[in-house]
């Protein structure tokens, strides 16, 4: 069909997640008819993010120095840590603007069938952080599926001997949504995590 | 072409991401045997249907059929176990392992398995409920699996001449327990402990099983898990992270 230069990028397009070889071919033609301008642009973003962008030493979310912003940030309190999955939820928790602790990126969560046992996962790392003695409440803010629940139990199991709070996020209904579409088990957790109004 | 529906209620042994907001989910149904199907969009927090397609969940479900992998067009929950096999990290293990187990079991899609379905669901059930220890009901699971696969370890005869007794050496190759004249070289010589833990394991004597102390626990399961792989000609990745104490 397509050779040289644009069945290359055609092909390395298609590599990419959630691409498949028409969205390939439409994005490179894309690229051939824009702006030379912009598409240096492009290119020295993706050659900048390879080269800049790396872990925080401490929380393990991305940085391009070794401590993170919000490492860094002396307004924040070092008594709460968030354990969340992926670098993506650590901004998913930042947008509630609920939450001025630290947080700990553990990388994904434990899935046996996936290969991925704790050992896979920081959480010797995180387990370095507590034994400093700072935190006083740890929450667990891996996804509410069956991999993150039993990643948290894991963890509680760890964690509370240290006499640390440990604390899980709430699941229930979505803000704006019709009680009569909720499905059981969204609704049945909404009913334990019920709260006594003052 | 119309598509043709059909239902099924099934146990979901797995479910893997699919671009954005899908699923691949593979689970065992009661008609169907061992099934995949894209679960679409239920990643996302307004999926009707995501919360019972989770990994040991049993499901009434209609799908639309593919030439690869169907499509998940509605569910209904009707035990879902997940949760409450996630809050106790060893049945989390135990339910992982017991999952690969039935996908190694039934290496071709769409031929029913209806045996290997209710061992799948009871092994479940009695996981979720905290029954036995987890690591027993998984051992247990893996030699009832073996049974219906036909690769049962022969525990109370010799599985070369068939002479009656329990026999102390056991052989993978040769199927089992191997009387003293018949046992080939590099035969292992289990404690009678394990070997009569694991006649209680095949039959689900549980109170016999639970009288069996740690270190014969692990040596039965050793064997177990030996020939299991070495009947399915590969490891199972999840067996490592079995918590068995």
């Amino acid at each position: 069909m397509y050779e040289g230069a644009l069945a290359d990028l055609i092909e390395e397009l298609g590599r990419l997640p959630g691409i498949g070889p028409k969205g390939a071919q439409r994005i490179a033609f894309h690229i051939l008819s824009a702006d030379t301008h912009d598409i240096d642009k492009l290119a020295d973003a993706l050659k900048r993010v390879k080269q800049l962008v790396r872990v925080c030493e401490i929380c393990f979310n991305v940085s391009e120095e070794d401590r993170c912003r919000i490492c860094r940030d002396p307004r924040r309190t070092d008594e709460n840590i968030c354990v969340v999955e992926e670098s993506k939820d650590v901004i998913a928790v930042e947008r509630t603007g609920e939450f001025r602790g630290r947080y700990h990126v553990l990388g994904g969560a434990i899935n046996p069938l996936e290969g991925i046992g704790p050992d896979n996962l920081r959480i010797r790392e995180l387990m370095t952080r507590l034994q400093a003695g700072e935190t006083k409440e740890l929450i667990l803010a891996t996804d509410p599926n069956t991999e993150g629940e039993a990643t948290a139990t894991y963890l509680a199991l760890l964690v509370k001997p240290m006499g640390i709070t440990v604390s899980r996020l709430a699941s229930g209904l979505p803000v704006g949504g019709d009680l009569e579409y909720a499905d059981e088990i969204t609704l049945g957790r909404a009913f334990e995590g019920r709260r006594v109004l003052d | 072409m119309r598509r043709r529906l059909f239902r099924d209620d099934a146990v979901v042994l797995r479910v893997q991401k699919l671009g954005e907001a899908d699923h691949i989910v593979s689970m065992i149904g009661r008609r169907h045997g061992r099934m995949r199907a894209v679960a679409k969009g239920v990643r996302k927090t307004t999926s009707k249907f995501g919360a019972r397609l989770e990994p040991f969940g049993h499901i009434d479900l209609q799908l639309v059929e593919g030439r690869n992998l169907h499509i998940v067009s509605q569910v209904e929950g009707i035990d879902l176990y997940g949760r409450r096999i996630a809050e106790d990290y060893a049945a989390y293990t135990a339910a992982s392992a017991i999952s690969e187990t039935a996908e190694r079991l039934t290496p071709i899609e769409g031929e029913p398995s209806l045996r290997l379905f209710q061992l799948t669901l009871g092994a479940l059930r009695v996981l979720a409920d905290r029954e036995h220890p987890p690591a027993l009901i998984l051992d247990s699971y893996m030699l009832r699996g073996m049974h219906d696969a036909g690769w049962a370890p022969i525990l109370v005869a010799c599985a070369i001449c068939g002479l009656k007794g329990d026999h102390r050496a056991f052989s993978i190759p040769a199927g089992g327990c191997v009387c003293r004249d018949c046992r080939p070289a590099g035969s292992a010589h289990p404690s009678p402990s394990a070997l009569e833990l694991m006649r209680a394991l095949a039959v689900g004597d549980w109170k016999r099983a639970k009288d069996s102390v740690v270190g014969v626990r692990k040596e039965a399961s050793g064997l177990i898990a030996a020939h299991l792989q070495w009947h399915l000609e590969r490891d199972l990745r999840s067996l490592s992270y079995v918590e068995r104490s």
